[in-house]
């Protein structure tokens, strides 16, 4: 009887409401780091594009790197050694750096793809008619391009969305970092990890329910 | 007028356009042709600016196209153009793919930009089309949107690039009687083209492109029945 006993007094309902709050702080940081770093990654992506050497001898480089250590390797050296040049920052504030860095990154080269997609036949008949280059990547390029990759951008952003349970690492106290904290305390690792596995799904699905909504919209 | 004066154009060491010497008045239809790859549509591209030259100018009502100090945004919105691959807007519907330039070109109201598009569709005879996306619209549709939107600037001067090139055959014929239309309606054009007839029942002079070089130009009478030029009897006989 009194294993049972334990693990039923171990969960109370006021630990959900605890997941709960840890699930928004996984919201937050993912809605933050996805919104700068998209904005980030699609000028690095223009100027990747438009291939001036400079970019393409020192831009692409660095976010090869970026692409290429793994995430937890990057928070962790940035969140210890970020302090030695000056910039004392939390473990939300070097993970959402290190996350809106990430997905820059990532976001740079689905960015290329979708001025890539438009091609150059389109821009010329855009020029043709008198658009300037800024109203033609406003008006023809972002919505053509960003169309062609959406797909690929939604991937970008649930991946990240499931990486940013790094920023645990850290001691930001998100979902994945709550869940430890009562798996620690009650010692049910399966009830709890199915519960934030739950939050996780709960906080995509609808992302990618509403992005099939918009290409289908799209696509007629 | 569109005056070209000793043109030349190169891609990297290829010299694309070799000197070319040209004058077209306002009211005119001229025709070009001239085998693939002998500088036809690199000539209307230096035309609106689309691609820069190495030397001479290219003159539209008296503004150098190519000076530093020309608006070619400006410049452009009298020069339409219309290209072999119609490249219709696909997130845009018929109305909106017209209406977008003037508007944001122009600067109209959403209102003027929309009654100025429906009247050039209607105008090319696709008043039933307005609320349509272009994935739903056939080829020469598609092409006869592309006139529209070019029409909706208003342009002095229309620049035809092979507008019926891409077309299924059943389609070219709407797409030609809509440039018949705008020609007896006095438009200025520059055709490039490949149909023969087109040429010679519409346009005033032909002129006959050769390796870069405007080998011959004249009525369509003297090109077609008693042309000057060697190349030009060789290239007329292989396309009939
Ligand atoms: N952007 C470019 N870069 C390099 N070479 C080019 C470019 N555009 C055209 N050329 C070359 O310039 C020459 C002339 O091309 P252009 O497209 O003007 O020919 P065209 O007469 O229009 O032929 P077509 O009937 O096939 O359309 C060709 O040899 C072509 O390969
Ligand atoms: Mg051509």
């Amino acid at each position: 009887m009194e294993p049972t006993l334990k693990f039923f007094s171990g969960f109370a309902p006021n630990d959900l409401w605890f997941m709960g709050e840890a699930a928004l702080r996984t919201l937050w940081i993912s809605v933050l780091s996805i919104s700068l770093g998209t904005v980030l990654g699609t000028l690095f992506g223009w100027m990747l594009y438009e291939g001036r050497r400079a970019a393409t001898l020192t831009l692409a480089p660095v976010l090869d790197v970026f692409r290429s250590v793994p995430l937890i390797i990057q928070l962790v050296l940035f969140y210890n050694f970020a302090p030695i040049v000056g910039l004392n920052l939390d473990p939300f504030a070097s993970g959402t750096v290190i996350l809106t860095v990430y997905t820059a990154a990532l976001v740079a080269n689905v960015a290329r793809g979708g001025i890539e997609a438009v091609g150059a036949p389109m821009r010329r008949a855009a020029r043709s008619l008198g658009l300037s280059y800024w109203q033609d990547l406003r008006h023809v390029v972002l919505p053509i391009g960003g169309r062609a990759v959406f797909p690929s951008w939604v991937g970008v952003a649930l991946g990240v969305m499931k990486d940013s349970a790094l920023v645990s690492v850290l001691g930001y106290v998100e979902l994945l970092k709550a869940s430890q904290i009562l798996i620690t305390r009650t010692q049910e690792p399966f009830l709890i990890l199915a519960l934030a596995g739950a939050f996780y799904f709960a906080l995509s699905y609808p992302v990618s329910r509403y992005a099939t909504h918009l290409e289908n919209r799209w696509a007629q | 007028m569109i005056s070209i004066r000793d043109l030349h154009k190169y891609f990297g060491a290829l010299h694309v356009l070799k000197g070319i010497d040209l004058d077209v008045q306002k009211g005119e239809v001229l025709s070009v042709i001239g085998a693939s790859g002998s500088g036809k549509s690199t000539l209307l591209y230096c035309i609106n600016g689309l691609e820069k030259i190495q030397d001479g100018a290219v003159t539209v009502d008296g503004t150098d196209v190519h000076a530093k100090g020309t608006d070619i945004n400006k410049l452009r919105q009298k020069l339409g153009m219309v290209f072999q691959q119609w490249n219709s807007f696909p997130h845009l519907t018929a109305l909106e793919n017209v209406a977008l330039a003037p508007r944001i070109v122009k600067g109209k109201s959403k209102a003027e930009a929309r009654e100025i598009a429906a009247k050039q569709l209607q105008h090319v005879g696709l008043g039933e089309k307005l609320d349509v996306y272009p994935s739903a619209l056939s080829g020469g549709q598609q092409q006869r949107l592309a006139i529209a939107r070019a029409l909706a600037m208003e342009p002095e001067y229309m620049l035809f690039d092979e507008a019926t090139s891409a077309l299924d055959p059943e389609l070219v014929g709407e797409v030609l009687d809509t440039m018949r239309l705008l020609a007896d309606e006095g438009m200025t054009m520059i055709c490039v083209t490949h149909e023969m007839g087109f040429a010679r029942d519409v346009s005033d002079r032909v002129a006959f492109f050769h390796q870069g070089v405007m080998e011959e130009i004249g009525p369509p009478a003297q090109i077609f029945g008693d042309a000057r030029s060697e190349h030009t009897r060789k290239f007329l006989a292989n396309v009939r």
